[in-house]
C-alpha cells in the first residue's frame, strides 16, 4: 500500500487507494460516534490546531469534534481576535503556533493556495485544507463520497465556478469511477473545464435529471458575488432548483446531498430537502467519522505517543 | 529639450575598453573604445591612452550602447522599503541599462511639476540616467488630465497611468488629441477593469483548476483594440505597454502594417513563463497582465521576432518581502527585471545578440525621446564625441540567479535559482564606469 500523504490539500493528493482507505478506516470509526462515551485513545498526546480565517461553523465543529474522539488535543484559533489583528503576517501566525509544538494545523481560508502555501512554510506538522477560496474541500468530498458509497451518473449542479467543494467532488467521483456531469448556467462554470474528468456539461437540468442516482447540489454563494452571474435568484431556481416536479422526475434510488449551509427556496425545495432521498443530515454525521479517519491516517501511524519530535 | 537632470559630469579617469567587438545600430566592428571624461574620443585600435586610464577587458564581449528601459518602478516617493531611485538605479546599472523610465504609480503619483521635480532630484547623482513617465490623469484616476504641458516643459516625453488603463474611451481621445500638440507620446497599461475584475492570474485552465480569480485574454485585447480606433481617429501617437496575449500583438501587427504611428513593448517574464507558475500558488509569479499560456509566449517571441514589438521592457516592480508572503489574490503583482532583462533575452529568444541589443537600447531610446535625434544620449551609434553610455555583455557567460544577490532592496524575481547565459560584465554612464566585471562600483 502506498503511503499516506503527509498533507491533505487536495482530492489530487489522494489516488484511489488512499480516498478507498480513508473510507474504510471512515467505517471503523462511525460506530464510535454512537457509544455513550464516543471517544477512542488514537490520538492522545497529539495536539492539532484549527486555523480558521473564514468563518464556518460546520466544519470547525465536525473537525474539533472529530479530533476530540480520538483523544487528541485541540488549539482553536480564532483569526478574528488573533495577532492578525495586529498586522502579523499569516506567514509570522503561523510559525507561531507550529512552535507552540503541534501535530497537524487544519486551515480554512477565503484564499485559494493558502493551504498549500502554509504547508511550504511549516516543518513538522501535517497541514489539512478544511476549505480554501474556490479550490479544494477534501475532507466534504470525501464526506460525501462515503455517504453515497457507490456512484455511477452524478449531477453537481449549482456555482461551479466559484465552488470548491465541486473541485474537489469532481476529483473524487472520477476517481470512484462515476460519470460526472456538471450542471449550471454557463456564467457559473469555471471558465475553462480542460483536463477536468467530468463526463460532461448540461445547462437544463430537465434533459439530465433521468439518469443521476446522485444528485449534488450546491449554495448559490451570494457573499461571493455570484448574484451577478445570474440576473435573478428566481431564475436561478426556475431552470435549476430541485423543486418537487423534478425531484419527481429522479430515479427511485437515486439520493440528494448539499454541503450545507443549504438556502431553501433556492437550490432545494423545502419539501425536497426531507424526502428520504436526501441525506443532507447523513452527510453531516458521517462528516465527522470522515474527519476522524484522515486524522488518523495524517497522525495515528507514526511515532508512538511522546516520541513526536515536532 | 527642455530642462532635463542630472547633468553629466563624467569620470575622473579615462576608460579604455579593451578588445571587444562594437555593436550598434550602424552595425558592428572589432574596435577598442576610449573614454574620455563623458564622451567616447576613440573607437578603433586604440595604441595609446592617457596616463591613469582605466582599462577594461572586453575580450570576447559585445560594446554595445547602454540599455534603456522603458518600464521600470523605483518606487519612490512613497515605497522606499520596496526600492529607491538610488537602488533602481544600481539595479539598472548592473543589467547594462543606462537609462531607465520611471513609472509615475509613486505615492504621491508622478502627475505634478511638483512630484517630476522631486524624482530628479533623487536621480541626481545616481549611476543612470532616470526619465519620468507622467500620469495621464491625475492621481492615475481616470478623471481629468495631468498638467501634460507643464511636464512635458520639464522633459518628461512618455505619459502613462501604467498599473491601470484609463477606461474612459472619452478622456483618453482627449488625452491623446492633447498629446499631440504637444509632440509627447502616450503610453497604455491595456485592462479593462470590468472584465479584469479582481482577478489575479490568466483566466484558463490553470486558473480554473487552482480556483484563483482570474482575468481574461480579452481584458487587455479590447482596450488594444479600442486604442488603436482613437489613434485612427486621432492621428495621435501610442505606445503600447508589456502586451501579452497572441490577439493584441495581432492587433498591433495589423495596425503597424496599416500604417498607424503605434509602437509596442514586451516584457521578459512575458516571453520566458507561463501561467502554469501559478500552481504553487506563490505570488512571486504574480504579475499584471499576467503569465500566460505557451501560446501567448510564443506569440510574444514572435513579435519580438518580426518587428510588431519594437522594445523589451523590464516592468522592473519590486515589492517588500513581507507582501509577498501574503495570499495569491491579495499579494501584489510585480516581478523584479532590470538584472535578468538581457540575460533572458540571450537565453530564451532565438535572435542574434544584435536584434536583442536593438529591442533594449536604441529602438526603446527612440520611443521614450531619449534618443540622440531628441536631443538625448541614449542608444546612438559609438563614435568619437558620442556621451560613453555604454554596456558590455560577454554573451557566452552564463549564471545562476540568486534573489538575495540582487542591488534591488526587493527579492521577488521569479528566475531564483536559474541559470541564464549572457551577462552585463561592464557598464559605463556619462563616461564613468558604473559596473566593473559585474560589481557596481557605488
Amino acid at each position: 500500500m502506498s503511503p499516506f500523504p503527509a498533507n491533505l490539500l487536495s482530492m489530487d493528493d489522494l489516488d484511489t487507494e488512499g480516498i478507498a482507505e480513508v473510507l474504510a478506516v471512515a467505517d471503523s470509526f462511525v460506530e464510535v460516534g454512537r457509544r455513550a462515551n464516543p471517544k477512542v485513545p488514537a490520538l492522545r498526546g497529539r495536539t492539532v490546531a484549527t486555523l480558521f480565517f473564514e468563518d464556518s461553523t460546520r466544519t470547525r465543529m465536525s473537525f474539533e469534534t472529530a479530533a476530540k474522539r480520538m483523544s487528541a488535543d485541540v488549539l482553536s484559533f480564532a483569526a478574528g481576535s488573533s495577532s492578525l489583528k495586529k498586522g502579523e503576517s499569516l506567514r509570522d501566525t503561523v510559525e507561531t503556533i507550529e512552535a507552540i509544538g503541534i501535530d497537524a494545523v487544519i486551515i480554512r481560508h477565503a484564499s485559494s493556495g493558502v493551504p498549500a502555501r502554509v504547508a511550504g512554510w511549516v516543518d513538522h506538522c501535517s497541514v489539512i485544507n478544511a476549505g480554501d477560496g474556490w479550490h479544494q474541500h477534501p475532507t466534504q468530498a470525501l464526506l460525501d463520497l462515503y455517504t453515497v458509497r457507490q456512484a455511477l451518473q452524478v449531477l453537481i449542479v449549482g456555482d461551479i465556478r466559484h465552488s470548491r467543494v465541486a473541485r474537489s467532488q469532481v476529483t473524487g467521483y472520477a476517481a470512484l469511477g462515476a460519470e460526472v456531469t456538471l450542471v449550471a448556467p454557463a456564467t457559473l462554470l469555471p471558465p475553462s473545464l480542460e483536463g477536468w474528468p467530468i463526463a460532461g456539461v448540461s445547462h437544463r437540468l430537465d434533459d439530465v435529471l433521468e439518469k443521476a442516482d446522485v444528485v449534488s447540489l450546491l449554495r448559490v454563494q451570494s457573499e461571493r458575488g455570484s448574484g451577478a452571474f445570474v440576473p435573478t435568484l428566481r431564475e436561478y431556481t426556475a431552470g435549476f432548483g430541485l423543486t418537487g416536479r423534478r425531484a419527481a422526475m429522479l430515479q427511485p434510488e437515486a439520493v440528494i446531498l448539499h454541503p450545507g449551509p443549504i438556502v431553501r427556496g433556492v437550490e432545494i425545495a423545502s419539501d425536497v430537502a426531507e424526502l428520504p432521498a436526501s441525506l443532507i443530515t447523513e452527510q453531516v454525521s458521517n462528516g465527522v467519522a470522515v474527519r476522524m479517519a484522515v486524522l488518523f491516517l495524517l497522525l495515528g501511524q507514526g511515532p508512538v505517543e511522546g516520541a513526536h519530535g515536532g | 529639450m527642455a530642462e532635463r537632470r542630472p547633468d553629466a559630469t563624467g569620470s575622473p579617469r579615462p576608460v579604455l575598453l579593451r578588445g571587444g567587438t562594437v555593436v550598434d545600430q550602424t552595425g558592428q566592428r572589432v574596435a577598442d573604445v576610449l573614454v574620455v571624461g563623458d564622451r567616447v574620443t576613440e573607437v578603433g585600435t586604440v595604441d595609446s591612452s592617457p596616463a591613469g586610464t582605466v582599462v577594461l577587458d572586453a575580450g570576447g564581449c559585445v560594446v554595445s550602447p547602454g540599455l534603456v528601459d522603458l518600464h521600470t518602478h523605483l518606487r519612490q516617493p512613497g515605497r522606499e522599503e520596496a526600492e529607491t531611485v538610488e537602488t533602481g538605479a544600481r539595479a539598472a546599472s548592473l543589467g547594462g541599462f543606462t537609462a531607465i523610465v520611471a513609472m509615475p504609480n509613486t505615492e504621491p503619483t508622478l502627475d505634478s511639476a511638483e512630484a517630476v521635480r522631486t524624482v530628479y532630484d533623487l536621480a541626481a547623482g545616481v549611476t543612470a540616467e532616470v526619465a519620468v513617465a507622467g500620469a495621464i490623469t491625475v492621481g492615475r484616476a481616470g478623471e481629468r488630465l495631468s498638467p501634460m504641458a507643464e511636464l512635458s516643459e520639464l522633459g518628461v516625453r512618455l505619459f502613462t497611468d501604467d498599473g491601470s488603463g484609463v477606461q474612459s474611451a472619452g478622456l483618453m481621445r482627449r488625452a491623446l488629441e492633447y498629446a499631440t500638440g504637444l509632440g509627447v507620446t502616450l503610453a497604455q497599461h491595456c485592462e479593462d477593469t470590468t472584465l479584469a475584475a479582481d482577478g489575479a492570474m490568466h483566466e484558463g485552465a490553470w486558473s480554473s483548476r487552482l480556483g484563483i480569480p482570474a482575468m481574461p485574454s480579452v481584458a487587455e485585447e479590447v482596450m488594444v483594440a479600442r486604442d488603436l480606433a482613437l489613434v485612427r481617429s486621432t492621428g495621435a501617437r501610442m505606445h503600447f505597454l508589456h502586451l501579452s496575449t497572441a490577439g493584441s500583438i495581432e492587433l498591433v501587427r495589423r495596425a503597424k502594417a496599416e500604417g498607424l504611428a503605434v509602437t509596442a513593448e514586451a516584457a521578459p517574464h512575458h516571453f520566458t513563463l507561463t501561467d502554469a507558475c501559478a500552481a504553487g500558488y506563490d505570488p512571486v509569479f504574480k504579475v499584471n497582465p499576467p503569465l500566460r499560456p505557451i501560446a501567448d509566449v510564443e506569440a510574444v517571441k514572435a513579435g519580438l521576432a518580426d518587428g510588431t514589438i519594437d522594445a523589451i521592457a523590464t516592468d522592473h516592480a519590486p515589492h517588500a518581502p513581507e507582501t509577498k508572503d501574503l495570499p495569491f489574490d491579495q499579494a501584489p503583482p510585480g516581478m523584479l527585471g532590470l538584472q535578468t532583462a538581457l540575460s533572458l533575452a540571450v537565453t530564451e529568444l532565438d535572435l542574434p545578440l544584435d536584434r536583442i541589443l536593438a529591442l533594449l537600447s536604441w529602438q526603446p531610446a527612440v520611443i521614450c525621446g531619449l534618443d540622440t535625434g531628441h536631443g538625448g544620449s541614449q542608444g546612438g551609434p559609438v563614435v568619437p564625441g558620442s556621451v560613453a553610455n555604454l554596456c558590455v555583455v560577454d554573451p557566452a557567460a552564463t549564471w545562476v540567479v540568486d534573489a538575495s544577490a540582487l542591488a534591488s532592496r526587493s527579492r521577488n524575481t521569479p528566475y531564483a535559482g536559474r541559470k541564464l547565459t549572457g551577462r552585463i560584465r561592464h557598464t559605463v554612464f556619462r563616461g564613468e564606469p558604473v559596473v566593473i566585471d559585474g560589481e557596481a562600483q557605488r
